[in-house]
């Protein structure tokens, strides 16, 4: 009976160790193949066309002029007269070229007509919002210690009720905060290169889930997921937004049908951003009372939020988040847009939510005068119990490493150098990350080969190297010992990258899949050693017997002795209660300092620590990596990208690199990442990391940017503009 | 991209000669903004004249009366060549300049003539679009805040020419005739266009921008400062100020003071000039220049706060080229 366990930490030869990862040559390289560099041979090339209007309806279509481009394939109307279109970039028109030269001009001949239709993107402003009718009540809910008494009024008892909390209140912070929508900004626009033969269709498909999209690709083409073969070795940033074959996913692959021949269909950096996905925005009044020691006793906030044409999007159950005092409301209200839709992006819904409610815990402090980490520490009264010591240990770590009790000063009462500002901020999030379905086929070849296959794929954090770790320490093995075969739909299926489930998946996968084909070989080895299958052990190249180490195979030997087939077994992981391998739950304590000149409004990051726990490590190197990824895109939301709308037409305006801004290396300052796993920890197997460590990041800088000016900032990114127009209402 | 003719003269001549055309044309330079915009189809010429194999223009030459730059001369070029080191504004301009891509393959007068960032022209809107009216009512908070009564409500992007018409540079225009050449101040190559299909500036078609020159330095002090969103200044200045200064006795005896991202051509704050001049530089004197720099800006809806960074670029030059704490990051 084969059990499913990590090695003790004193066992490990290569588990949680600081390894590369094994497709980093050939990424740096440029031997790796994104969608986008897939050219077979004839290849013709699409080029999409996006309604230039955020709001319409279409007259009238007409591709006749395009087609008679030179060089121009094929030419498809993606719209009738007659539809509306609810976001600018819609799909209109679809060219195909000879060239990509020959299908941009296509496109710019086609004549389209379209009947203005009334135009909402301001989805900071409620009250126009309202007046446009575009303002829905949403989802809320009223958590109060004490019960209405008998035949008292509900609704009159919540007021009166919320009413004497505030009132017994020793602070009351009224406050208004708000974070706005971002793009994905994915390097490698989305998109695929397809091909037909034989009946079947290959679908070189920028995808976070290659096992998912066969079956999207194959349905609209009146073919079974079988003969489809959706192939993504590398993907070049998905961040959520790359979940599906999408309909230029299919109309590629329909193109290449019709036409034939192979069809490349990548969006324009313009179309990605305005169609490919956003994450909603959130803005929200937040009243919340506290008693004299800081402790949050009562919550009152309503949001409001789009999710693009539909409204909707951010869940009212991040509000508040991780601190939850004894008695809260919160309402929400939906925006209807036209912008569009939005995607899960990295930590759906946490960031925001963080944003909202945890600068509002640290006004209370500013309003107390307290130092702001104590407040947060007292506030663990208000977070489960199961997390407390974890988040406790999690801040003492955190403020060591930023020095927080010598740096301290309380909120605007730091001494200033010149025009020039430093204050420090602090955040704490949480994250489920179990793993999700995964499978894993290992293959052991006589000649002592060894490679897996897992319809997985490599969001660019290290799956491979992941799946290659765990096996490489199953069976006693070098890292580059074991070949890994991710990134088709061919292979045994495995979930979606998202939520932070892979690496808990395939690790499960990957070792229950070891395990399994590690006791076969076993029987074989243990026959020819004359030992006991159980008493075997696989470590240092070798397989012995644990008591008597001489007696033992090399792992090539103990291969040949599979005879002439090579031994495959595949495997499904067990993720679960049960399982000792994997777990789901973390916390996270994150603490930024900056420095903000008071005259420009420049924020500059100092330092960010982020303490992270995660279960079992599986490798360091990337664990850490994946922290200061998740930091810079938090660096970024903070305090550099917005998606800005034209308000009166609802034009993306910045929907381009030059416009859309993002923090370069001389904007992060200095990261500092710390892995929290101690044994208990450990003791939990592998939980997905991918996304907590970016959703504190916009709470603990807003935080350090109020502290160190003493006015909050209310709005997320604290752009200059934003900055400086905050100290003029302020000062007005 | 429009399909079009690419031309690549050798001499300068005979790239005058193909700039005249009986369809549009374009000069390429290092091609930083020109491919873009033509990759949008902003900008659709039928002909492009590349001038990188004019090799006369890349050349750069420094004695003591004159710095003579080449229009072809890289951006890195410029930054490392010694003659530069004694104009301070131009270095630091240079130096501010974070992009090594731009520097690198970016000309100093590719620099000087590239299009506007305007987001509404690069989304297609044309540049002067509804008689300024589009910007005026949309988001503006990156838009002029003076001389922008007009449709123009852009700002120029160069982030040498501030420095450069600080330092008195003149340009060296060829063209409309092969032989043909005119050399004038640099401040005069910039306009502030009134109606659409005009330029930023009034060359001809045929015209282009040859040669950059500097006067001798004459022991005047000068100084860039550049206001950033990023630290690496990597991205476009959100305001910029450049100012030389000759002093006597103590005193501002002679001051040029431009602003750059400030209006739709470089700016000379004559207001600025005024209030500085006759004066010592102190914190204080250099904050009431700053404020008279402002005192005539008429910000937009959403771009208030370009007048406060506009005060501040101009009082952080003075004491920069005064040698003297200027407050903030640097």
């Amino acid at each position: 009976m084969v059990e499913y366990v990590w090695p003790d930490r004193k066992d490990v030869s290569v588990l949680g160790g600081s390894h590369d990862k094994i497709d980093g040559p050939a990424k740096c390289t440029g031997t790796a193949k994104y969608s986008y560099d897939i050219n077979p041979p004839k290849m013709a090339m699409a080029r999409v066309l996006g309604c230039p209007h955020a709001h319409c309806k279409l007259k009238s279509i007409d591709t006749a002029a395009a087609e008679k481009i030179k060089g121009v394939v094929a030419v498809r109307a993606l719209k009738n007269a007659g539809d509306e279109i609810k976001w600018q970039g819609d799909l209109i028109a679809c060219v195909v070229g000879e060239t990509d030269g020959a299908a941009v001009e296509g496109l710019a001949a086609i004549k389209a007509e379209y009947e203005p239709l009334d135009v909402f993107v301001d989805e900071e402003d409620l009250a126009a919002a309202e007046k446009a009718g575009r303002a829905k009540k949403g989802a809320g809910k009223v958590q109060l210690e004490k019960e209405p008494g008998d035949g008292e009024d509900e609704a009159e008892f919540e007021e009166k009720e919320l009413a004497r909390l505030f009132k017994e209140a020793a602070a009351v912070v009224d406050g208004y905060y708000g974070i706005r929508a971002i793009t994905h900004m994915c390097l490698e626009t989305h998109g695929s290169t397809a091909e037909w033969k034989d009946g079947k269709v290959t679908s070189h498909l920028s995808t976070q889930n290659v096992s998912g999209t066969a079956g999207q690709i194959g349905g609209p083409l009146g073919l079974t997921a079988d003969d489809v073969t959706v192939h993504c070795d590398y993907i070049g940033g998905g961040f959520g937004s790359k979940f599906a074959a999408d309909s230029w996913g299919v109309l590629a692959a329909r193109l290449a049908k019709e036409l034939d021949r192979p069809v490349k269909l990548m969006l324009d950096r313009d179309l990605e951003l305005k169609i490919a996905g956003a994450r909603p925005s959130g803005f929200a009044n937040v009243k919340v009372g506290a008693n004299s020691e800081g402790v949050l006793t009562v919550w009152d906030s309503h949001h409001w939020t789009t999710g693009g044409p539909e409204g909707g999007a951010l869940s009212q159950d991040v509000m508040p988040y991780v601190i939850v005092p004894p008695n809260f409301r919160r309402k929400t209200t939906n925006v209807s847009t036209n912008t569009g839709p939005t995607r899960a992006w990295r930590a759906p819904n946490h960031p925001q939510g963080c944003a909202l409610s945890q600068t509002a815990v640290d006004d209370v402090a500013a309003k107390l005068g307290m130092d702001s980490l104590e407040v947060f520490r007292r506030n663990l009264i208000n977070v489960p119990e199961a997390r407390r010591k974890l988040y406790e240990e999690e801040m003492t770590i955190a403020a060591k490493l930023m020095d927080w009790q010598a740096k301290w000063h309380p909120h605007g009462k730091g001494k200033a150098n010149g025009s020039v500002v430093t204050g420090m901020g602090m955040a704490m999030h949480t994250w489920q990350g179990g793993g999700h379905p995964s499978s894993c086929r290992v293959k052991i070849h006589p000649d002592g080969g060894l490679e897996c296959f897992l319809g997985s794929q490599d969001l660019g954090t290290g799956t491979r190297t992941v799946i290659a770790t765990v096996l490489a320490e199953t069976f006693g093995l070098p890292i580059d010992a074991v070949k890994v075969n991710i990134g088709s739909s061919k292979y045994p299926p495995s979930g979606p990258s998202g939520g932070s489930t892979t690496v808990g998946g395939v690790s499960e996968s990957s070792r229950h899949a070891g395990l399994d084909a590690l006791a076969q070989l076993n029987e074989k080895v243990a026959e020819k050693l004359g030992a006991n299958a159980d008493d075997l052990v696989a470590k240092g190249g070798r397989i012995f017997d644990k008591n008597d180490t001489n007696k033992g195979l090399a792992w090539k030997e103990a291969c040949s002795l599979l005879g002439m087939n090579p031994l495959e077994v595949t495997s499904r992981g067990a993720p679960g209660r049960n399982s000792k391998l994997s777990s789901s739950g973390v916390g996270g304590v994150q603490m930024a300092e900056v420095a903000v000149d008071r005259e420009t409004g420049e924020v500059r990051m100092k330092k960010f620590v982020a303490v992270q726990d995660m279960g079992l490590v599986v490798n360091r190197k990337t664990a850490e990596s994946q922290i200061l990824g998740a930091l810079i895109m938090g660096i970024a939301f903070s305090l550099f990208e917005e998606r800005i709308m034209d308000a009166k037409t609802g034009a993306f305006l910045n929907a381009e690199v030059a416009d859309y801004k993002l923090p370069r290396l001389g904007d992060i300052g200095e990261l500092v990442v710390e892995i929290y796993e101690p044994d208990e920890e450990r003791a939990r197997g592998v939980i997905g990391l991918g996304e907590p460590p970016v959703i504190g990041p916009g709470a603990a800088i807003s935080n350090a940017v109020c502290n160190a000016l003493g006015v909050r900032v209310p709005v997320l990114p604290m752009t200059p503009k934003q900055v400086l127009d905050t100290l003029k209402a302020r000062n007005a | 991209m429009k399909a079009f003719e690419y031309a690549s003269p050798r001499s300068e001549e005979e790239a005058v000669e193909l700039l005249a055309h009986s369809g549009t044309s374009e000069v390429l330079a290092g091609g930083t903004d020109l491919m873009g915009l033509m990759k949008k189809m902003i900008i659709t010429p039928d002909r492009v004249v590349s001038l990188s194999r004019v090799e006369s223009l890349k050349a750069i030459q420094a004695d003591s009366q004159m710095f003579r730059i080449g229009a072809m001369a890289t951006l890195d070029d410029v930054l490392e060549h010694p003659a530069t080191r004694n104009y301070p504004a131009l270095l630091q301009a240079l130096q501010a300049h974070g992009s090594l891509q731009m520097r690198s393959q970016g000309t100093l007068g590719g620099e000087l003539c590239q299009r506007p960032r305007c987001w509404y022209f690069r989304n297609g809107n044309g540049l002067l679009t509804n008689r300024g009216r589009h910007v005026a009512e949309g988001d503006n908070r990156f838009h002029a805040i003076l001389d922008n009564a007009g449709p123009a409500k852009f700002v120029c992007p160069s982030r040498v020419a501030p420095a450069l018409i600080a330092l008195s540079a003149s340009v060296r225009v060829l063209g409309p005739e092969p032989g043909d050449e005119t050399e004038m101040p640099l401040e005069l190559l910039f306009r502030t266009p009134k109606h659409e299909g005009q330029r930023e500036h009034d060359l001809l078609a045929n015209q282009f921008v040859a040669q950059i020159v500097l006067p001798a330095v004459d022991g005047r002090l000068s100084a860039s400062y550049e206001v950033h969103h990023d630290a690496g200044g990597q991205d476009y200045p959100l305001l910029a100020a450049a100012a030389s200064l000759a002093m006597r006795g103590g005193v501002v005896a002679d001051a040029r003071i431009v602003l750059g991202q400030a209006a739709p051509t470089p700016w000379m704050s004559r207001e600025a000039i005024d209030a500085i001049v006759g004066r010592p530089i102190t914190p204080q004197t250099a904050e009431a220049a700053g404020e008279a720099a402002v005192s005539v800006a008429t910000p937009l809806s959403h771009n208030e706060y370009k007048v406060q960074l506009a005060k501040v670029a101009v009082k952080r030059a003075l004491l920069k080229a005064a040698g003297l704490e200027t407050g903030g990051f640097c």
